[in-house]
């Protein structure tokens, strides 16, 4: 199924990406050649293969619920674009 | 020592030169940052240099040099991929989004490495947030492969690699998640190392993609890649995925004969994909290998070619929601004047990533989205898990696996910037080793037409030591990895 410029928006839209009108064309059929890509995988049987998240099939190791951290706000929020009071500043969300 | 050999010495001799006072910490430095000076400008591998605290540490190391409290890498001079973050001094990925972003705190490789007593001279270019195999994608323009300017040095740790090779520093971290250390090593002819997941703490490094990425050693020997890895190895807290083990000590068996060692090359990695010429270079390698009484047997690595579909789903998976913290709001990119909320989202993320990272995120959230995931990501795991079985299967019968590391030499610039799918198979021989967790080292074995190729060696799970026994041996018997380039043409 080929891929349309509605796809893409839809997607940009989950991944809160804006594309611009005019490379929408351009953008949709290099996305589109990638997933035609990807789709050679279909070919591949996979039946009863238990899905691989980590090389080495590791738990990921839990430490102690302890308290390691101590309060470095400031330092933290120096790199913050707007900050007021020690609050990180967005856009008003309700009016 | 003359002052050509400070910087184009392997740091194993920076070393020894340094602990008889031949030359002292601060002389280095100031030859490393004075080759930066005199041809950066051409070839753009340092985007950030920290002359006046590299010349304080190299001070401080001239102090332990004398009072005998020194290790090997006590005064060497390094340079860290701009992927690292380095406390106080700037930390960008290459990347708009986070061109202001200075860390509050050090990655793990750079504390230790810190520790060890090296040198830091500054920051090496890259492409944006990793992706890339040309270092073509970089807010700060390209890097230009020293061996040629008109060329690229690979990627994504291209300026780590152009540094090597062009003087700047004996030593370089870098990153790789689909052969982001072994490509561009071998385009320009140095020694990197991927070393198995897990070896080498994540902390610090900007997530690309969580289950690939490793940070490894960028050097001229394989000796000094040994020296690099022990100081940057071992479990960290700070990383649930830095695996628990004890670290080998890498040096120690370095000048052991590889005589009966059995080395696996796959028939895969010598089909249509290869310049032939490659190939005959890569062959030639083996055959020194064999007079050193390494054994070559054949082997099958099936799923090579979907490898790269394998890996274009999971890594931009895995970087789509990595890179979802770039929002506008904590740190990084803002967009002016924001609307409402969901404006400040896409117009921030919109403007501060390239386009390459854009694709990625793209593909990663469609193959993560509801419908398409089994199809797609679970699919593409599940592949992940033969790939893996493939190289198990290999290590039954071989010590070592052995191939090219990039299908061809350095490309001209431009050359594949407008053909993503062309780039991708730039890493078709290295990429499936990350799916796998392997490690993988990326060796000079010569040029073709003045340009270096690489030979590949891949390794068992955590066994990165027998692979720097081959490679050391390699260098023993041959004088690829003491070619220099002559820098014609490159301007400050």
């Amino acid at each position: 199924m080929p891929t349309i410029p509605a796809d893409v928006l839809s997607v940009a839209q989950l991944a809160r990406l804006r594309i611009d009108e005019a490379a929408l064309d351009d953008v949709t059929d290099r996305f589109g050649r990638t997933l035609d890509l990807v789709a050679q995988l279909e070919q591949i049987d996979t039946e009863g293969v238990i899905p691989m998240s980590n090389p080495h099939d590791m738990q990921q190791r839990l430490r102690a619920d302890e308290v390691t951290e101590s309060n470095q706000r400031e330092a933290l929020q120096k790199t913050a674009p707007a900050v007021a009071d020690g609050f990180f500043l967005v856009p008003k969300v309700l009016d | 020592m003359t002052r050509e050999a400070l910087t184009t010495a392997s740091a194993t001799e920076l070393s020894s030169a340094l602990k008889t006072a031949e030359i002292s910490a601060v002389e280095l430095t100031k030859a490393c940052i004075d080759a930066i000076s005199a041809h950066n400008g051409s070839i753009n591998a340092v985007v950030t240099l920290c002359e006046e605290s590299a010349l304080a540490e190299a001070k401080a190391a001239d102090l332990q040099l004398r009072d005998g409290t020194a290790g090997p890498l006590t005064g060497i001079p390094l340079l860290h991929k701009d992927i690292f973050c380095t406390q106080n001094v700037a930390t960008t990925c290459a990347s708009k989004m986070l061109a202001n972003f200075i860390p509050p705190y050090d990655a793990t490789v750079v504390s230790r490495l810190r520790a060890a007593g090296t040198v830091m001279l500054g920051k090496t270019n890259m492409d944006e947030f990793a992706m890339g195999s040309s270092t073509e994608t970089s807010v700060f323009g390209v890097t230009r492969n020293p061996w040629d300017l008109n060329c690229v040095p690979g990627g994504s740790s291209g300026g780590a690699a152009a540094a090597v090779a062009a003087g700047f520093a004996p030593l370089s971290t870098g990153t790789d998640t689909g052969g982001s250390i072994r490509q561009p090593a071998s385009l320009c002819g140095v020694t990197g190392l991927k070393p198995t997941y897990g070896r080498v703490s994540r902390l610090g490094i900007i997530a690309f993609a969580s289950s690939l990425d490793q940070a490894g050693p960028m050097t001229r020997t394989v000796e000094d890649a040994a020296l690099m890895l022990q100081a940057m190895s071992g479990v960290d807290a700070g990383d649930s995925t830095s695996a628990d083990l004890d670290v080998p000590d890498f040096t120690a068996g370095l000048n052991q004969p590889i005589a009966g060692l059995k080395i696996g090359i796959p028939k895969e990695y010598f089909n249509h994909n290869l310049d032939q010429r490659v190939a005959e270079k890569i062959h030639e390698a083996l055959d020194e290998l064999v007079k050193e009484g390494a054994e070559l047997i054949d082997i099958d690595l099936p799923h090579t070619e979907q490898g790269i579909a394998t890996y274009y789903i999971i890594a931009p998976a895995e970087a789509s929601t990595n890179l979802s913290r770039y929002d506008g709001v904590r740190f990084g990119h803002r967009c002016d004047n924001p609307q409402n909320l969901t404006d400040l989202y896409e117009r921030s993320r919109s403007e501060g990533f390239g386009e390459e990272v854009q694709r990625r995120i793209l593909v990663g959230t469609y193959a993560l989205s509801a419908g398409f995931y089994d199809a797609y990501f679970k699919k593409a795991q599940q592949v992940r898990r033969l790939i893996s079985e493939d190289f198990q299967k290999a290590f039954e019968r071989c010590d070592v696996i052995a191939g090219p590391a990039a299908p061809g030499t350095a490309f001209p610039l431009g050359a594949k910037s407008d053909d993503p799918l062309a780039m991708y198979l730039e890493d078709i021989y290295t990429l499936s080793v990350n799916l796998a967790g392997l490690p993988g080292l990326s060796i000079p074995a010569g040029l073709i037409d003045g340009m270096p190729v690489g030979l590949q060696l891949i390794g068992r799970s955590f066994d990165e030591t027998t692979l720097l026994r081959v490679g050391h041996r390699f260098q023993l018997c041959t004088n690829h990895h003491r070619a220099k380039p002559t820098l014609a043409g490159a301007k400050p």
